[in-house]
């Protein structure tokens, strides 16, 4: 199975050489995008066949000579290929109509099928130098194609702070795996499930894991690379970098937290719950305070990955606590997680990937009305915002009820760090989740409803056909899975089981497929029959409206209690809708405040308004680093500039101590 | 565990102790701060009572006949005259909003949970977490003392602290009498000393406000 | 099974037929404390009647969403107003969906409301959309932690359960119970825009939140989103009773009615008593006034967490 899955990783770095040479004919795009969706859903059927199988692995003469390269497909990897293959499916369909509005395909074709083989090689690798060099490679594929818009504004900066916080994370994976490694050497990964390292060890590994791989994926503090990378980039390539790459990042850690580390232990649950919770809140405060669709959409993925790193930390506690079937709750709600956000978060950067295609604006302060422009298009973005913010019957509420499911668990855990931070991660789990709804109204709200703000979205056309193809599919998956989603907690059982030595309860022989995650005098939920109730009443409703009421219907001026106004700013804008929670928490998190000034009366000019935000976390922490670093390189930057006389007593000097080193040595 | 009715309401009167502390630390006017003192006070005396009738101490009725006559009446009829002779400002000027306020108040009952549950492992069942939430009402009323900028509120976080005191040492079965009526003596002094010094502070100044009266401090920075 | 499927059908319709009622009781209460004869009881009866039968006129810009947004807020209230148990627990489908998703059923009928409310465009359905919302970003997590704390004493998040357990089992007096059901109160004058969170008989856009997201509304549209109003007040009540009052819900079908008709009426009286005693809050007291709610869920939760006893 694995050597199936090795090839088609070949098949995709062969299609990126080949994107170099086919980029300037006109079916070059056709041509690269047509064999990665190929090739990527043939990896999705192996990838779902392969999950129950037992796990296969191949070693290759490739890379150091005494290790080789080796590669895996067991339960844990064969899962992430199918959320890897699914996104790159969809946005490689996605891109057969989205590709043509790019207007240097020479810089996005080579390198895009060259990041989906990088994703996929991150996740069969063995080896720490297999995982460090296909890590690596979906680092610099990615950057490539951050900076294939280098001529706009803000794109290079994004590019140039997206490759310093990749390379910091591969040094922190790095140094992790070298600890791993331990004193012999071996960087296979068998071998390190096989070492037993001490608490110390195991302990500062798993603290780079977090900071390493939570870094690609976008935790706080470690998250400000996200906002600028992922909107500068062309909006399949988003999608995949929000959607897939943050999510290889998180198999990332769960493959070094839960597999190469062996138990977990307490305070590990304590800091990730920590880190997950408070991820998960100021994601979506920083989310709510934007007015750029694709800036927000990317905060949000910031958010959600909090969430699913609040699943693991519960996972973690029981594990340490030598309870497996309450990890095994924990860890199939943050893996369905996992499932879900690339599912849905995919459709939304299609959504405003084709909204930007159709006018040429991603600040939804110049949009509007969008829904009469592109019926199609609104729909497919409503089932998304729909599905992030937990709403049932779609997937999102199906994770984020399970997750409620394992807190309510173990209410008895000795630590007290875990008494206290349990009941506050439920609580921020909460608020991430009706603040990502207020969002979520925010951005359907203004970009698509209302009254168009500016002439490009008045005369916005539907965007083509695969484009709508991929975000239809997506949302008819977002429902699928939110009916069915015991079909899925039974596809992640061999995954859970193999992680953590317990499983979820069988869900396919419950009765009316409800999903019972621990036993039924307990809790259950039913989508199907919710989602069946729903449209049973709206039916019955509909039915008996029709009989009883009036059916007559005209249009006229809208109300507006008495004094319609058809200017169209008369809307509200992004800003203000924000304005009663940004008054609420914003002071407090983001130390904002308006100041308005008004002119004197009878003067003509307008009165301005100004809104003034601080980003804490770039303040606090990158800022100060930024700042030292520039410091010390001013420093050092005199070395530049010395007579030779100076060089040669610098290397004298540099022999003496060696060879006094030396001496006192003996 | 079973629990008796005697465990349940003594815990449900120690809980809506902290209950009254919380509704305190939300309030943003003068008078309606003053009258959670007094519900404060009342449910004070109220758990102070029980607390004898379970324990079978006949002193400590006393102890909670003077919370309920002296500081849940004498002592907020005297504070609302002195607000309406001082004719200051009705509102109470945080430091920090009410919101912030009230999440370090969640965090402190953390901390004394966290602090007193283990200490007092061995203890009386009953006893334990009645003391725990008796350290929480002490926190959140110094909390109140170091959030709020008026000085009549500052008086009020004071005695909501002493308060606290008062549940603790009843929980623990048992405070003598002498030490209660001491202690309560010299909070009335504090009070009329406080009481004084106020209304000259006005006379004076014109204000109780803390941050205009920093201003006219001796020694300059 | 058809006995059971017939139970369910009449609790179904019994909350569609109740809840109009349990808004003219509300109404006629605060009349008479304000010394007006009021309205009669079965007036929503007659409005919702009067508005059926009226045309509904339509803004030009309105989209399908304006249109449909109705019927999928009435479709979804109901559904979660038909999971609460009323006069027995144990119905048919009450496994289906428990405290959670009930509080997520609301959540999307909100969502869908808020979205209804900027479809056309004007500055009130922002100013009604972006207002309900900053408050549902503190009442629905209130509303959640209530939830856990009352599924960490009960064993379970569903709510014939919980119902069932406290009303037989030896649950006594307990510290986050009491905290939970003040918070549950706050949670429930807020959702169901009652002062001191909302004024439900507004008319100036500086104390709108609920009425100016339905501004546009008319006819029969207008209709539905007045019953599915109703229908959340009743659904609040009807949750605040099974699991702080379970009194009745085991005694047989007959008698559960009888009782569960008693505790709305209580609680009409009661509301109305409330909102004619204190004032509505100005706007950013509200975020105060329901952060105090999550912080006694919180706290609620924490002492569960913290100790059994609790």
């Amino acid at each position: 199975m694995i050597a199936f899955t090795l090839v088609c990783i070949v098949l995709l770095l062969g299609l990126g050489v080949a994107g170099g040479f086919v980029a300037q004919w006109p079916s070059g795009r056709r041509i690269v995008y047509g064999g990665s969706l190929a090739i990527s859903s043939v990896s999705l059927l192996l990838a779902l066949f392969s999950l129950a199988a037992a796990p296969s692995t191949v070693t290759l003469p490739l890379g150091l000579p005494w290790t080789g390269a080796h590669f895996r497909l067991d339960p844990l990897a064969a899962f992430f290929l199918i959320v890897v293959g699914l996104g790159s499916a969809g946005a490689s369909l996605y891109a057969l109509g989205y590709g043509r509005h790019e207007h240097e395909p020479q810089r996005v074709l080579p390198f895009y099928p060259a990041f989906l083989a990088g994703l996929n090689l991150v996740v069969v690798a063995d080896d720490a130098f297999s995982f460090l060099f296909a890590w690596e490679l979906m680092s610099l594929a990615s950057w490539a194609l951050v900076m294939s818009h280098h001529r706009e504004p803000g794109n290079a900066y994004a590019g140039f702070v997206y490759i310093i916080m990749a390379s910091f994370s591969g040094l922190a994976l790095l140094l992790c795996f070298g600890l791993l490694a331990g004193p012999i050497g071996s960087y296979a990964f068998d071998a390190m499930r096989a070492a037993h390292p001490t608490p110390g060890i195991a302990a500062l590994a798993l603290l780079l894991a977090l900071i390493g791989a939570g870094s690609k994926a976008g935790v706080v503090p470690l998250h400000a690379w996200l906002p600028l990378a992922h909107p500068a980039a062309p909006s399949h390539v988003s999608a995949l970098m929000s959607g897939v790459m943050t999510k290889v990042a998180v198999y990332g850690f769960v493959r070094i937290a839960f597999d190469l580390l062996g138990a977990p232990s307490a305070w590990s649950g304590i800091v990730v719950l920590a880190v997950g919770g408070v991820t998960a809140v100021l994601g979506v405060l920083y989310a709510l305070m934007e007015h750029d669709l694709k800036r927000l959409l990317a905060y949000h993925t910031v958010e959600n990955i909090g969430i699913i790193f609040i699943g693991l930390g519960l996972a973690l506690a029981f594990g340490a606590n030598g309870l497996p079937a309450a990890a095994a709750l924990g860890l199939t709600a943050a893996l369905f997680h996992v499932f879900n956000h690339s599912v849905f978060k995919s459709l939304l950067f299609f959504g405003a990937g084709a909204v930007q295609a159709a006018t040429g604006e991603r600040d939804m302060d110049h949009l509007g009305g969008l829904i009469h422009r592109m019926p199609k298009t609104a729909f497919a973005f409503l089932v998304g915002c729909a599905a992030i913010s937990a709403l049932p019957p779609l997937n999102g509420f199906v994770s984020e009820w399970l997750t409620f499911q394992a807190i309510l668990l173990h209410p008895d855990l000795p630590q007290w760090g875990l008494k206290i931070m349990i009941p506050a991660d439920g609580a921020l789990l909460a608020l991430s989740a009706a603040l990502a709804a207020a969002c979520f109204v925010k951005a359907y709200g203004i970009a698509f409803l209302g009254r168009p703000r500016t002439a490009v979205a008045a005369e916005a056309r539907e965007v083509d056909r695969c484009s709508l193809a991929a975000m239809f599919a997506f949302a008819a998956l977002c429902l699928l899975a939110g009916i069915f989603p015991g079909v899925v907690i039974d596809l992640l059982a061999p995954v859970v089981h193999a992680l953590t030595g317990a499983r979820m309860p069988t869900q396919l022989g419950v009765a009316w497929l409800s999903i019972v995650p621990v036993e039924s005098a307990r809790s259950s939920y039913n989508g199907l029959l919710v989602f069946l109730f729903i449209v049973a009443s709206a039916w019955l409703t509909v039915l008996v409206i029709h009989r009883f009421a009036s059916r007559a219907l005209r249009r006229g001026p809208a109300w507006d209690c008495g004094f319609p106004d058809p200017r169209p700013e008369t809307q509200y804008t992004g800003g203000s809708f924000a304005q009663p929670i940004r008054r609420v928490y914003g002071a407090v998190v983001f130390r904002t405040y308006e100041t308005v000034t008004m002119p004197p009366p009878g003067d003509n000019s307008p009165a301005r308004i100004e809104k003034h935000f601080s980003d804490v976390i770039w303040d606090v922490f990158y800022a100060p680093i930024a700042g030292a670093v520039w410091r010390a390189s001013e420093v050092l930057n005199h070395l530049q500039f010395l007579t030779i006389r100076r060089y040669l007593a610098f290397v004298f000097a540099a022999l003496v101590i060696l060879l006094l080193a030396l001496a006192l040595w003996q | 565990m079973p629990h008796g009715y005697g465990f349940d309401i003594a815990h449900m009167l120690a809980g809506g102790l902290v209950l009254v502390s919380f509704m305190m630390l939300y309030q943003d006017r003068l008078y309606a701060l003053i009258n959670m003192l007094a519900l404060h006070a009342l449910v004070l005396a109220l758990s102070v009572a029980w607390q004898a009738h379970i324990q079978g101490a006949p002193h400590d009725y006393i102890t909670a006949a003077i919370a309920l006559g002296f500081k849940a009446i004498a002592v907020p009829w005297a504070l609302r005259r002195m607000v309406f002779r001082l004719g200051i400002h009705r509102e109470i000027e945080n430091v920090v909003s009410i919101g912030l306020t009230m999440l370090a108040g969640i965090a402190l009952v953390a901390l004394s949970m966290m602090v007193m549950l283990p200490v007092t492992a061995h203890a009386d069942p009953i006893a334990r977490e009645d003391i725990a939430l008796a350290l929480s009402v002490v926190l959140i009323g110094l909390l109140m003392m170091v959030t709020r900028r008026n000085a009549v509120s500052q008086v009020v976080g004071f005695l909501s602290l002493e308060n606290g005191v008062n549940l603790a040492a009843t929980g623990a079965q048992g405070m003598p009498m002498v030490v209660e009526i001491s202690v309560a003596f010299s909070i009335l002094i504090a009070f009329i000393v406080i009481g004084i010094f106020l209304f000259r502070i006005r006379e004076r100044f014109d204000t109780v406000d803390l941050e205009a009266l920093d201003a006219f401090r001796g020694e300059r920075r | 099974m058809i006995a059971s499927l017939l139970v369910q059908g009449v609790q179904m319709a019994l909350v569609l037929v109740l809840a109009p009622l349990l808004t003219g009781l509300v109404r006629k209460v605060k009349a008479r404390l304000q010394r007006r004869r009021g309205p009669s009881l079965i007036q929503p009866y007659r409005d919702l009647n009067r508005l059926l039968g009226k045309e509904v006129v339509l803004a030009e810009n309105a989209s399908w969403l304006f249109r449909v947004a109705p019927y999928v807020i009435f479709a979804v209230t109901w559904v979660a107003a038909a999971l609460v148990p009323t006069f027995a627990t144990g119905l048919l489908f009450s496994w289906s969906g428990d405290l959670i998703a009930i509080t997520a059923l609301l959540g999307s009928a909100r969502f869908t409301q808020a979205l209804a409310a900027m479809d056309i465009g004007t500055s009130f359905g922002g100013i009604g959309a972006s207002r309900e919302v900053m408050i549902a970003s503190l009442a629905e997590p209130a509303m959640l932690m209530i939830a856990l704390s009352v599924a960490l004493v009960a064993g379970s998040t569903q709510l014939s359960t919980i119902a069932d357990y406290m009303a037989f089992s030896a649950v006594g007096l307990r510290v986050s119970l009491a905290l939970g059901l003040v918070a549950l109160i706050i949670v429930a004058l807020a959702e169901n825009a009652r002062i001191p969170v909302d004024n439900p008989a507004t008319h100036l856009e500086l104390t709108m939140v609920h009425e100016a997201m339905v501004l546009e509304y008319s006819g029969r549209h207008l209709a539905m989103i007045d019953l599915a109003a109703s229908l959340k007040l009743l659904l609040y009540v009807s949750v605040i009773a099974c699991i702080f009052f379970p009194v009745g819900l085991a005694y047989g079908y007959a008698i559960g009615l009888a009782l569960y008709l008693a505790k709305l009426a209580v609680a009409g009286v009661l509301l109305g008593v409330f909102e004619t005693s204190i004032a509505k809050m100005r706007v950013f007291r509200v975020p105060n006034f329901l952060g105090a709610a999550l912080m006694l869920g919180l706290l609620g939760v924490l002492l569960l967490f913290v100790s059994k006893g609790m």
